[in-house]
């Protein structure tokens, strides 16, 4: 199958959306110019920094039977938009009692280590967790970026995709065939038995790697990538860790009140997963510091294949 | 609005269009008063008693394909596009057969079959939203208008910028109608703007802007006609300022206390924009005192309609409250 980058995936998919429908229209401050030279200014339009005003807009957009993708860059850059998010986008389905669909794609870049510092820095997955109506993806392969955002144009709903920065030049496996990826769906990346690896984005290959040096130390990983974070496939979680008996869970962010330990709560609170615990699920995520600049302190703060080699070895105890 | 040559008669019954959606704004919200204090409506409803020109007058100009956004205080926009008050009567109540549900409440009444895109509890919020409405509106390319109610408070929101900005720069059909009712809470317009009148920020975002007297349903009927026609047309974003106060305090509720001056409240109240339009209907005999009293009866008895509605209405029923996160007809997800 041909191979194509994380990058490439993400304009095939907008691409193919924007020809399948002609309500899917793009917000952004710099235009993406393949979408550009083919659909023109009015569908492809440019914004002025004023994250307020076009993360509104796009509300006042799908309200109105539009779809929009928005493209708002650094995930830090949504902060400034707060109330769009929260107060608007989250809650309008729900407090209008349904009665009108908002489909519309936000786009964010994650994640740090390439010393950007803490305002261009941030894996805000659990901020949005707590928000209900908002669903969360979040694509690690080439294959899943362009899968899940073709869903996520088509949902019905606010859809925030979580896009790593370390991936945008990964390449991988995309069929020139048409799919999309279901959410709520996660996929074990790694068949294992001893210990179930849950690891978010990026943080796959960190996982997929340590799988490697535990196989050789005698240890079977199961790595599961769970793709979108809401909905959560929560089922796959439990399934996994009542066959292997232990829990990690790998995340970028910071550790207190995160997505991971949203993950554990998933498996310990239901009795058929929980008897079948062999030892006390562990988390490896960030400390709770803002990321720092200098490279020698962001690597100590971002996880890592070490830390989760430490972790599984620590389970496996 | 008789010198623009149309008939009398379609005249006429134009203004006595307008003039019953204001009583209806006003008996609506009277009788929302009487049924929060008697514990029928729980929370807070904000009324908008003394403004009922602006959103009558700016809404006889739209059709039901035209959206607009409004506010906080936002009954009367929802009147004045069309809602039908029973089901806005049962959404204060809290019933199943209200507007959402009984999910919203008074802050978050819409009506996506009229063009009303929603009511907004957080000030300044629903200018972005407006934003693109207007937007969705070019793209159809139809002649169709977004209109953004806001108060004066807004206007020192960041979202005020930012939407005024877009929508200048994509010269869309949108018009800003900003109803200065002079405070913001308790907060005077003119501790908190350094301009005598909001409309001349207008000119910073290279649109015309205006201030119309926001008590005459005639003035804010022309000049939110101009407004919307230029937006139909295509030439751009138009800021309207009507001038207006409200009778009742923020909040129909102890916890905000009025602090703006009595004589201040009586002078505006000797404004009122119905008595204004009776008083100019009854000069130009246009209408009888007889007539006025049968629209009234009729006002009435549709917002006792609207009461009895309510309150037959069931509740919804707890478990309710986990539908509607997400639009699919599914609950919150397992």
């Amino acid at each position: 199958m041909r191979e194509i980058t994380y990058y490439q995936a993400s304009n095939e998919a907008l691409l193919e959306e924007f020809l399948r429908d002609d309500k899917v229209v793009h917000l952004s401050t710099d235009v993406p110019s393949s979408l550009l030279k083919e659909f023109g200014p009015a569908r492809v339009r440019g914004t002025p920094i004023s994250e307020s005003a076009f993360v509104g807009a796009a509300i006042g957009l799908a309200g109105s039977g539009f779809r929009p993708v928005v493209n708002i860059r650094m995930a830090t850059f949504m902060f400034v938009a707060m109330d769009q998010f929260i107060n608007q986008a989250a809650k309008i389905t729900y407090m209008f009692g349904g009665q009108a669909r908002f489909p519309i794609v936000y786009r964010v870049t994650v994640g740090g280590g390439v010393s950007m510092a803490a305002q261009h820095s941030i894996n805000p997955y659990s901020i949005f967790m707590n928000i209900p109506g908002i669903k969360l993806i979040l694509p690690a392969t080439p294959y899943d970026m362009k899968g899940l955002l073709k869903a996520a144009v088509r949902d019905g709903n606010p859809v925030l995709s979580f896009e790593h920065r370390a991936l945008a030049m990964i390449k991988g496996e995309v069929p020139q065939e048409e799919y999309t990826v279901p959410f709520g769906k996660a996929e074990v990346r790694r068949q294992g038995t001893d210990v179930t690896v849950v690891a978010l984005s990026n943080m796959l290959y960190a996982a997929l790697e340590a799988a490697k040096e535990m196989e050789k130390a005698g240890v079977s990983m199961e790595v599961i990538d769970l793709r979108t974070l809401v909905p959560m496939d929560k089922e796959a979680i439990r399934a996994s860790v009542a066959k292997t008996g232990r829990l990690v869970v790998v995340d970028e962010a910071c550790q207190t009140a995160g997505a991971a330990a949203e993950i554990i709560s998933v498996a310990v609170e239901d009795s058929r997963t929980f008897k079948h615990l062999k030892a006390q699920p562990v988390r490896v995520c960030a400390p709770d510091v803002p990321i720092p600049y200098s490279p020698p302190m962001e690597k100590f703060v971002l996880p890592d294949k070490e830390k989760i080699l430490a972790a599984v070895k620590k389970v496996m105890r | 609005m008789l010198r623009e040559g149309k008939t009398m008669a379609v005249e006429k019954e134009n203004i006595i269009r307008m003039y019953t959606i204001m009583l209806t704004i006003r008996r609506f919200e009277e009788r929302a008063s009487l049924e929060l204090e008697s514990g029928n409506i729980p929370g807070i409803v904000h009324s908008y008693i003394g403004q009922e020109a602006v959103a009558t007058g700016v809404c006889a100009n739209l059709t039901f394909e035209d959206r607009i956004v409004s506010t906080h205080r936002g009954h009367g926009h929802c009147i004045a596009k069309g809602a039908d008050p029973k089901r806005m009567m049962a959404e204060l109540y809290g019933r199943k057969t209200g507007y959402c549900k009984g999910k919203g409440g008074s802050m978050h009444i819409a009506d996506f079959s009229v063009g009303m895109l929603g009511a907004n509890g957080i000030v300044g919020a629903g200018l972005p939203i407006a934003v693109g409405a207007a937007m969705a509106a070019q793209l159809e390319g139809r002649g169709k208008v977004a209109v953004s109610f806001f108060g004066d408070g807004a206007c020192q929101e960041g979202t005020f910028h930012e939407a005024l900005n877009l929508a200048s720069i994509w010269k869309l059909p949108i018009v800003f109608v900003c109803e200065n009712n002079l405070y913001g809470v308790n907060t005077p317009a003119h501790y908190a703007i350094p301009l005598k009148d909001i409309a001349e920020r207008a000119k910073a975002y290279a649109m015309p802007g205006i201030v119309v007297d926001g008590n005459d349903i005639l003035a804010v009927y022309e000049a939110s006609r101009d407004a919307i026609g230029k937006a139909r047309a295509g030439e751009g974003p138009y800021f309207l300022e009507c001038k207006t106060y409200r009778w009742r305090g923020h909040a129909e509720s102890r916890a905000f206390a009025d602090l703006r001056p009595a004589e201040e409240i009586a002078e505006w109240k000797a404004k009122c924009p119905i008595t204004r339009l009776e008083r100019k209907l009854l000069g130009d005999r246009l209408v009888t005192r007889e007539e006025l009293a049968a629209i009234d009866r009729h006002v009435l008895a549709l917002i006792a309609e609207a009461v009895k509605f309510a309150g037959d209405s069931p509740w919804p029923k707890p478990e309710d409250a986990l539908e509607d996160v997400f639009s699919v007809a599914q609950g919150v997800s397992k």
